[in-house]
C-alpha cells in the first residue's frame, strides 16, 4: 500500500460516506455489501488473468455454482421428494460422470484408429440413453411432488456459512473440467468456450426444476450464522432496552446491525484472502506464476509446467469466485436465476479487475468497490438525477422513455470507462509494482 | 407407416426451420470470420453490433411507415437495410478509428483486443438500450405466409401441413443473394483480394503495397453490412430483443469455429452445421416415428433428445468437439 492507494481508498470511502449522508445510510451499506462481494469476485478473476494471464469470459457461471450449492447444503430438506426419486437421480448422473470418464479413458488408452472413435461413440451415445433411461422417471417423480411450494430434491438443512466453501468446491470441481477441455487452446478460444460453459450452467439452473426450482425461484434459504433476522431482534428484549437507552429507533438500528454483521463476515474474508494471496504472490509460488504469464515459452524452458500451472491458478480462482457466489445467495436468501447475467456477473467483474489494476489484488479490491458503488448508486439515483435533468421537460413519451432507460446509462458510461483505462491508463489505477 | 406425411412433418418442423436459422447464423458468422481474418480477434462486441444494426432497421422501419412507404409483400425492413448499413459503418469506422485502430497501430496482443472489444460490446448495449428501451419489437410486415399450413394440407391433402413464413423466404433469398455478393467481392474485385492477401500474410501483403488501413475500413463496412442483415433476418424472422442478440454470439463463433475462424466458406457451412444440430437435438421427434413405424410401435415420450432450454449446449458441444480434435475447423487445412 502506498500513498496513492490509501488516497484512493479514501476517495472510493468518502463515495460511501456520501451516499449514506445524502442518501441514506441503509443504501449505503447495502452497496457496501455488495461491492466487498464483488471485491472477493475480483480477486479470483484478478487470480486468473493478473497472475496468469487467462481471459475466461465465464465468471457468472462460477458464481451461480456457488449459489446452487447453498440450495444443496441449506435448503430445507424434502424428504418425500427425495425418497421419491433422489438416490435414482443421483445414480443417474453417476451413470453420465462415469461414461464421460469412461469415453475419456477410450480415447487415452486405446490405439488410434476406427476401433477407438466406434468404442468412443457407442460408450457416449449408449451412455446418454442409459442415463436419460435412469434419470428422467427419477426427476419426473421428484418434481410431481407438491410443485407448488417444493418440487425440488431439497437439501441438507444446514447453516449457510457451510455452503461457502461447498460452492468453492463446486466451481472449482467445474473449473476442473472446463480447464482439462480448454486450457492450452489459444487465448480467445478459452474465452469463447467458457462463455459457452457459462451459459449451460446458467439454463441448467434455470430449467432442472428439481436442483433449484429453475425460474420459480428457491426462497426461505437460511442466513449464515451468526446474522440475526430483524424481527427476532426487535423482539429481543434486551436489543429494545439497548435502543430506548441509547435513544434509537429499533427497527432501524436492527436492519443497520444486520447489514453491519454481514459487512464485517465479508471483510473478515476479504482480508483473509487478500492476506493469503499476499504471500502467495510474494512466495517462489508467485514469482513463477508472473514468469509464466509473462513469457510461456521460457518458462516453458526453464522446466516449469505450463499447463498444469495455469489449470491450478484457474481452479483457485475459480474457486474463490464460486465462494464469493455462495455468500451472495446465503445474504439474499434465494436463488434467483435470471438475476445471473454474463452482463453484470462477467463482464462487469472483469471491468472492476481492469480498472482497478491487473495484478495488484488492492487494485482488484479498489475496482470492486469503486465500480460496484457505479453500478448500484445507479439503481438508487439514476431515476432522481434523470427526474432532475429532465424536470424542465415537457411531460410526454420523450421525458418517460428518458426516465425509463436511465438505468442503462451504467452500460455505457462503464463501457466508456474500460475503453479508457485500457488505452489511457492500461495498468489500472492501482499498478501492479 | 405414412412416409409422406413423416417427409413433410420432416420438412415443417426441422429442414425449414434450420435452413433459415443457419441462413441467419451463417451471415453472421461470415462478419466474425472477416474480422477475425482480417483484424485477427474474436470481437466480442458481435452481438451488440448486430443488435445496433437492427435497431437502425426498426427506427427507419417506424419512419417510413409513418411516412406510408411500402413495398408489400415484402417487409418494409429491407427498405430500410442499406440505410441502416451506412449509420452502422459509421459507427464502426468511427469506432475503429477511436478504439480499435490504436491497439493495431501497437501490435497489441490478441486477448487484449478480445478485452476491448468487451468494452465496445458494454457502449454499444448501452447505446441500444437507451435508444430503443429492452422490450420485444416486433417489425416484421408485408406477407405472412408464402405457403400456409392449411392451403398446403387443401392443395394435397395430407395430414401434415407445411408451412413457409414469408420470413423464411426473405430469410434464404437475402442470406444467398449476401453470400453470393460476399464471394463474388473476394474472389473477383481487387479490393477483395488485397482483402484475402491481407487475410493470409499481412506481411507480404504489406511488400505488395497493399495499404492495410483502406482493407480495415473496407472489413468493417462488410462487417457492418454483414451485421446488420444477420440482424434483420433473425429479428423479422422471431424477434427484437437486445438481450438475445448479445446469446446469439454463442452459435454464432461456434459456426465460425466449426469451418475454421478466418475461412468465408467455412463460416456459412459451420452456420447451417450448428443451426441443422440444434434443431434435431432438441426437436421433439414424436410425430416423425408415429408415421414412420407401425402403429403399435408409436412412442409414448416426446422422443426429444435435449429440451430446447439446452440449444446453446448443443452449439456449444459442437464448438468443443471441433477445438479438441479439429482445431483448424472443417475447411481450413492449410494452417
Amino acid at each position: 500500500m502506498n500513498t496513492r492507494a490509501i488516497y484512493l481508498f479514501a476517495g472510493v470511502g468518502i463515495l460511501y460516506v456520501l451516499t449514506g449522508v445524502l442518501l441514506s445510510w441503509n443504501v449505503s451499506l447495502n452497496i457496501l455489501i455488495l461491492g466487498l462481494l464483488s471485491a472477493i469476485m475480483a480477486l479470483g478473476v484478478n487470480m486468473q488473468w493478473g497472475y496468469a494471464g487467462l481471459f475466461s469470459t465465464g465468471i457468472v457461471g462460477s458464481i451461480a455454482l456457488g449459489g446452487l450449492a447453498v440450495v444443496f447444503v441449506s435448503g430445507n430438506p424434502v424428504p418425500e421428494a427425495f425418497a421419491a426419486g433422489g438416490w435414482q437421480a443421483i445414480s443417474g448422473l453417476a451413470v453420465a460422470v462415469a461414461g464421460i470418464a469412461a469415453a475419456v479413458a477410450a480415447w487415452t488408452y486405446m490405439p488410434a484408429g476406427r476401433a477407438r472413435n466406434l468404442a468412443v461413440a457407442v460408450i457416449l451415445i449408449g451412455g446418454f440413453f442409459l442415463y436419460r433411461g435412469i434419470f428422467d422417471p427419477a426427476v419426473e417423480r421428484i418434481e410431481a411432488f407438491d410443485p407448488a411450494t417444493h418440487g425440488n430434491v431439497g437439501g441438507f438443512g444446514l447453516n449457510s456459512i457451510w455452503a461457502w466453501p461447498v460452492g468453492g468446491v463446486f466451481a472449482a470441481v467445474a473449473a476442473w473440467a472446463i480447464g482439462k477441455i480448454a486450457l492450452g487452446l489459444r487465448e480467445d478460444y478459452l474465452a469463447i468456450a467458457t462463455l459457452g460453459i457459462a451459459e449451460i450452467v446458467i439454463t441448467a439452473i434455470k430449467s432442472e426444476d428439481w436442483m433449484s426450482r429453475g425460474v420459480k425461484n428457491l426462497v426461505g434459504l437460511p442466513r449464515p450464522w451468526p446474522v440475526p433476522y430483524e424481527v427476532d431482534m426487535q423482539a429481543d428484549p434486551g436489543f429494545l432496552a439497548f435502543c430506548a437507552n441509547w435513544g434509537l429507533n429499533p427497527t432501524t438500528t436492527s436492519t443497520l446491525a444486520v447489514k453491519g454483521i454481514y459487512i464485517v463476515m465479508f471483510a473478515i474474508v476479504l482480508s483473509l484472502l487478500i492476506w493469503l494471496l499476499q504471500r502467495a504472490l510474494n512466495s517462489p509460488w508467485g514469482r513463477m506464476m508472473r514468469a509464466i504469464r509473462d513469457n510461456e515459452v521460457s518458462a516453458a524452458a526453464m522446466g516449469k509446467d505450463v499447463k498444469r500451472q495455469h489449470l491450478i491458478i484457474f481452479i483457485l480462482g475459480s474457486a474463490v469466485v464460486g465462494m464469493s457466489g455462495a455468500m451472495y445467495v446465503s445474504m439474499l436468501g434465494q436463488l434467483v436465476p435470471g438475476e445471473y447475467t454474463p452482463l453484470r456477473f462477467t463482464f462487469l467483474i472483469w471491468i472492476m479487475v481492469i480498472v482497478g489494476g491487473s495484478g495488484n489484488n488492492w487494485g482488484s479490491v479498489l475496482g470492486g468497490l469503486l465500480v460496484g458503488w457505479l453500478w448500484l448508486i445507479v439503481d438508487n439515483a439514476g431515476p432522481l438525477i434523470m427526474g432532475a435533468v429532465t424536470a424542465g421537460m415537457a411531460d410526454g413519451a420523450l421525458k418517460s422513455h428518458l426516465v425509463d432507460v436511465a438505468p442503462q446509462l451504467r452500460l455505457l458510461t462503464l463501457g466508456v470507462a474500460l475503453l479508457l483505462v485500457l488505452r489511457f491508463s492500461p495498468r489500472g489505477l492501482l499498478p501492479e509494482k | 407407416m405414412d412416409l409422406l406425411n413423416a417427409l413433410v412433418a420432416f420438412l415443417n418442423f426441422v429442414v425449414i426451420p434450420a435452413a433459415s436459422y443457419g441462413a441467419q447464423l451463417a451471415v453472421g458468422a461470415l462478419g466474425v470470420t472477416l474480422i477475425f481474418g482480417i483484424l485477427r480477434f474474436s470481437n466480442f462486441a458481435w452481438g451488440d453490433t448486430m443488435a445496433f444494426g437492427t435497431m437502425a432497421v426498426i427506427l427507419l422501419t417506424w419512419l417510413f411507415q409513418s411516412l406510408g412507404i411500402s413495398i408489400a409483400p415484402l417487409p418494409t425492413a429491407l427498405l430500410a437495410l442499406p440505410f441502416a448499413i451506412l449509420i452502422t459503418s459509421a459507427l464502426l469506422l468511427g469506432t475503429d478509428r477511436v478504439v480499435y485502430r490504436f491497439y493495431r497501430k501497437q501490435k497489441a496482443k490478441p486477448i487484449i483486443l478480445v478485452i476491448v472489444s468487451a468494452g465496445v460490446m458494454f457502449v454499444m448495449n448501452g447505446l441500444v438500450r437507451i435508444i430503443i428501451g429492452t422490450q420485444e419489437q416486433n417489425f416484421a410486415d408485408g406477407g405472412r405466409f408464402l405457403i400456409s399450413a392449411g392451403d398446403f394440407k387443401a392443395w394435397t391433402g395430407l395430414a401434415e401441413g407445411l408451412a413457409i413464413k414469408g420470413t423464411t423466404a426473405v430469410t434464404l433469398v437475402t442470406a444467398l443473394l449476401t453470400m453470393a455478393a460476399l464471394f463474388w467481392f473476394l474472389q473477383k474485385t481487387r479490393t477483395g483480394k488485397s482483402m484475402r492477401a491481407f487475410s493470409d500474410n499481412e506481411d507480404l501483403a504489406l511488400l505488395s503495397g497493399i495499404n492495410p488501413d483502406r482493407v480495415v475500413q473496407v472489413t468493417w463496412v462488410i462487417a457492418a453490412a454483414l451485421a446488420v442483415i444477420a440482424g434483420t433476418l433473425y429479428g423479422l424472422d422471431k424477434s427484437f430483443r437486445p438481450f438475445i442478440y448479445f446469446s446469439l454470439l454463442l452459435p454464432i463463433f461456434a459456426a465460425a469455429v466449426v469451418g475454421g475462424l478466418g475461412s468465408p466458406m467455412g463460416a456459412v457451412a459451420g452456420g447451417f452445421v450448428v443451426a441443422f444440430s440444434e434443431i434435431i437435438v432438441t426437436y421433439a421427434w414424436k410425430k416423425v416415428i408415429t408415421y414412420v413405424v407401425p402403429q403399435s410401435w408409436a412412442p409414448d415420450s416426446l422422443m426429444q433428445l435435449l429440451s430446447t432450454d439446452y440449444k446453446f449446449a448443443v452449439s456449444f458441444s459442437i464448438l468443443i468437439i471441433v477445438l479438441l480434435f479439429m482445431p483448424n475447423g472443417l475447411f481450413n487445412k492449410g494452417k
